[in-house]
């Protein structure tokens, strides 16, 4: 992206000593309740924060200033800020002559921005978007945090693009305490993105277009690699339904409840010639299988994940595999052996070896090294502690270059026919599917309980604890509804933890242009009394 | 860094200037006895267990909350010192059960262990035992008030580990108690089960209510590991007996969290024994799931992709890996779908 690179730049022990914290679209104490309360800490010892969200969470709850914008006008509001920052001279002039390129670009395009016209877009008044910019532009340092909501994966997206543009206007990146941190949801995330679990990249974000990376590959494969792209997962759906793709492998997911418009989904798998999924339950994806491989649960099984800061630990095996399960690695040993092509390791310590051997970043790591603390990436070598913050100095791609970003409206905004904004995220007691496999947390959070304003319940009729159906343009649920303000009149919020109140069947699988995130945070859905 | 010398048991230590005697001695293994200091929480200095003799000072000061400076002699293991700290005990035990034989703690229970050590009997101070309802109104934490020390530990981590302030103490005297405000049960108070207050407890008075009956602490063997619920990368033990894990508990050492964690974390991990887990490889065979040997789903599955790619190429298969898996699953899954299928058409699920 902007830095040439995707990962946080910051540590998440830095937190608590934060000066200034901008949180947008994300809601940590929920999503990442342990760096939700390293914030806390952060407020508790004078940490100023701006929040910025269309429903109050925790974090808007403590917040010095909450920009309270209509879902999806993200973009406006920054460029907005920045027009304010511009405005008053609050830009760090020295870090913008040094270290970036592109500023004339972009100050063009913020001056499109004025804070009138921000206000009218995003419904935020004038005067919290000053005091925002001002918080942020003129404190010693500050970090910007954001989660879903602002998108995800490796490639900036616009919305990065713009969190990325804010931080270098005001020098807020490359050092302790500032900078642009993407706070990732699933567990390992980040490593399967830096492991190449993706179509257009080996290992180490090394593009299969380039023609020395894929002879570095082949050379230790000892097998031509394609230069072309793959496809993504919403195309590798497409291509499933006009039958270009034939057979799917499936580890670990479960884009049936996990997916935006799951009938769609569904009816992409149901078209292939095989399907083979892995997975350690028999989820919604796996009952549309052809063959169904038992997986081994974490604690079954040795490896390493990579947390949201770059920090590689060790996973360690704890009991053997329940019943005739098996960890994921071997099972993908035994099948590509069997395909021809034998996959020799011993344990996932030698996979490491080979990682180490072919990605830069994870040059310098061995099990061995991890140890109880695991290290951060970049460790070019053995002898490397590890990178607590990236882009000291400099950029990874060099200069730091401006984007200037045009504000766009949803794809699906509300409408007469469907009044209501949708807007997806998650609860603290669950972690998208697998943790309502948790008897003690299910019975803690059993049910959806979708949130309506007040104002829209009373015009509706509906009452706290009712239950009613809700549609969209690709389909309908039923849930239960709690009447709260924490939503903005118009606008319906729901977990997507439960297969009864499944919320994807709502959801607009359109995506992103590069890469390909659904529009799961906004799209137009009407709620009815049940007859 | 400025350095201070000083003598403690006759033994001369050097530490960093700030140090605390509590934290002198600790850093030179010479035991000293607490129950109201954590490493990670501020200094109460209210159970006075840690007391020392220190020339010059005519009480016995306690050390979490005592500055170590140069030249300062410290005994800690006089016979004042010992017969002060068996006081303190003989009062917490005359008010305590002693279920011992029963109670979750037994084995990791610092009243226990100090009650043993300083030879405690129960009989000095005959006192009124209290006799409190349990609180076990939600399905993670089991409070027993009877057997609360009031350390005051548990507020602190409320307070300062996950900044919410649920705890607190109310009533005084023979009456006091520690718990959610307005001694509400757990679940009628603003708790979100993180467990902190679980985690730091030194007795019986708070535990983790799935681990109740199911091992002992010398029974159980701690594996150090990584959470799978969400980004941060919290670490912890997985707690295992026979082959099965029967809970987690806190690792100081964890690199990112120490001892805090969430609800998921703490009190999530009951589904790897899921009795809904699969344990046998399944074929569909006429639209129904027919249990297999490994050797026939692999070798189906290996047959059918070779045949997909046979007739329609390789780019007619697609790989979807996970953010769930390790590093290594990942590394190998692409590894798969590149040099042995011979496709680009890998990609995960990623939902942030
Ligand atoms: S579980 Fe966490 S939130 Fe609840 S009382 Fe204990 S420390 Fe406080
Ligand atoms: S409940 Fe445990 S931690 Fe809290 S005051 Fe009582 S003994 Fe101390
Ligand atoms: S314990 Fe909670 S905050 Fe920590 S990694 Fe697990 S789910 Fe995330
Ligand atoms: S540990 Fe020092 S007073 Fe309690």
């Amino acid at each position: 992206m902007t830095f040439g690179s995707g990962a946080m730049t910051n540590s998440i022990n830095e937190i608590p000593d934060s000066k200034v914290l901008l949180i947008i679209g994300s809601n940590p104490t929920e999503a990442h309740p342990i760096i939700g309360t390293k914030m806390k800490q952060a407020v508790a010892r004078g940490a100023k924060v701006v929040a910025v969200d269309p429903r109050r969470t925790e974090m808007a709850d403590v917040a010095d200033v909450w920009l309270r914008l209509r879902p999806g006008t993200d973009i406006a509001l920054i460029n907005g800020i920045m027009n304010i920052i511009l405005a008053n001279g609050w830009e760090d002039k020295k870090f913008i002559a040094e270290r970036t390129e592109g500023f004339d670009q972009l100050r063009e395009q913020v001056a499109k921005f004025p804070p009138e016209v921000v206000s009218k877009i995003t419904g935020v008044p004038v005067d919290q978007l000053i005091e925002a910019a001002r918080i942020y532009a003129t404190a010693e340092s500050a970090q910007i945090f954001y989660t879903l909501g602002i998108t995800e994966h490796i490639y900036g997206t616009d919305n990065v693009m713009i969190l990325a543009d804010l931080s270098m206007l005001t020098g807020n990146v490359g050092k302790v305490n500032s900078g642009v941190n993407p706070l990732r949801g699933q567990n390992n995330v980040q490593g399967a993105c830096d492991m190449g679990a993706l179509p257009d990249v080996l290992p180490g974000y090394q593009k299969v277009t380039s023609p020395t990376v894929r002879a570095k590959f082949e050379a230790a494969w000892d097998v031509p690699i394609k230069s072309e792209p793959g496809l993504m997962l919403p195309d590798m759906l497409e291509a499933a339904l006009s039958h270009e793709v034939r057979a799917m492998y499936v580890m670990g997911e479960d884009p049936v409840l996990t997916d935006a418009d799951v009938n769609h989904v569904r009816e992409a798998l149901e078209t292939l010639d095989f399907l083979v999924v892995q997975n350690i339950f028999l989820s919604e994806t796996a009952k549309l299988a052809d063959v169904v491989l038992p997986a081994g649960s974490f604690a079954e099984k040795d490896g390493t994940f990579t947390n949201t800061e770059r920090r590689v630990q060790r996973v360690n095996k704890a009991i053997e595999p329940i019943g005739h399960a098996r960890a994921d690695w071997k099972i993908i040993c035994d099948l590509a052996t069997r395909m021809g092509y034998p996959f020799a390791y011993a344990s996932p310590a030698d996979v490491m070896q080979e990682i180490a051997s072919l990605t830069p970043q994870y040059a310098g790591i061995t099990f061995e090294r991890l140890g109880r603390k695991g290290l951060q990436w970049p460790v070019p070598d053995a002898e490397h502690p590890g990178t607590k913050f990236l882009h000291e100095g400099k950029f990874a791609r060099g200069k730091g270059l401006f984007m200037a970003i045009e504000y766009q409206v949803p794809d699906e905004p509300p409408d007469e026919e469907y009044p209501l904004l949708l807007s997806t995220g998650r609860r603290l007691s669950h972690y998208n599917i697998s943790t309502r496999y948790s008897e003690a947390l299910d019975s803690y959070a059993p049910e959806e309980l979708a949130e309506l304003n007040p104002e829209d319940a009373e015009r509706l009729g509906i009452k706290d604890g009712e239950r009613v159906k809700v549609a969209s343009r690709r389909g309908a649920l039923e849930t239960k509804i709690r009447v709260t303000d924490r939503v903005l009149p118009g606008m319906l919020w729901m977990s997507f933890h439960y297969k009864e109140s499944p919320a994807n069947v709502l959801t607009n699988a359109a995506s992103d242009k590069v890469t390909k995130t659904y529009e799961y945070k906004v799209c137009g859905v009407k709620v009815s009394k049940l007859i | 860094m400025e350095w201070i010398t000083l003598s403690i048991d006759g033994r001369t230590v050097t530490v960093p200037k700030g140090t605390t005697v509590l934290e002198a001695c600790r850093m030179n293994n010479i035991p000293i006895p607490t129950l109201c200091h954590d490493p990670e929480l501020s200094n109460y200095g209210s159970c006075r267990m840690c007391i020392v003799e220190i020339e010059g000072m005519r009480n016995l000061p306690p050390s979490c909350v005592t500055q170590a400076t140069q030249g300062m002699v410290v005994r800690t293991q006089t016979s004042k010192v010992r017969n002060a700290r068996t006081t303190i005990l003989e009062l917490l035990v005359a008010n305590h059960p002693l279920d011992c034989m029963t109670c979750q703690k037994m084995g990791d229970c610092a009243l226990a262990e100090y009650a043993y050590e300083y030879r405690v009997t129960g009989e000095v101070f005959k006192g009124q035992r209290r006799e409190l309802p349990l609180d076990d109104s939600n399905p993670f934490i089991l409070r027993d008030p009877n057997k609360c020390i009031l350390c005051g530990k548990c507020v602190r981590a409320c307070e300062e580990i996950q900044g919410r302030s649920v705890l607190d103490f109310s009533f005084r005297g023979f009456n006091a108690q520690v718990g959610p405000a307005f001694n509400l049960p757990y679940s009628e108070s603003e708790c979100v089960f993180c467990g902190s207050c679980v985690s730091v407890c030194p007795v019986g008075a708070l535990t983790e209510k799935k681990m109740v009956g199911q091992g002992r602490p010398w029974e159980v063997e701690k594996v150090q590991t990584t959470c799978p619920f969400c980004g941060t990368g919290c670490n912890f033990d997985l707690n295992v007996k026979d082959g099965k894990v029967i809970g987690v508990t806190s690792n100081p050492e964890a690199p990112v969290n120490g001892k805090a964690l969430c609800v998921k974390g703490r009190f999530g991990m009951d589904l790897i024994h899921n009795s809904e887990r699969l344990t046998t490889p399944l074929i569909k065979k006429d639209g129904e799931f027919v249990e297999a040997t490994w050797d026939e789903a692999m070798d189906l599955v290996a047959q059918k992709l070779g045949e997909v790619k046979q007739e329609h190429g390789a780019d007619a298969i697609a790989v979807l890996s996970s953010a769930r898996c390790t590093n290594e699953e990942n590394f190998l899954m692409q590894k798969l779908a590149r040099a042995v299928i011979g496709t680009n058409n890998i990609d995960h699920c990623a939902r942030t």
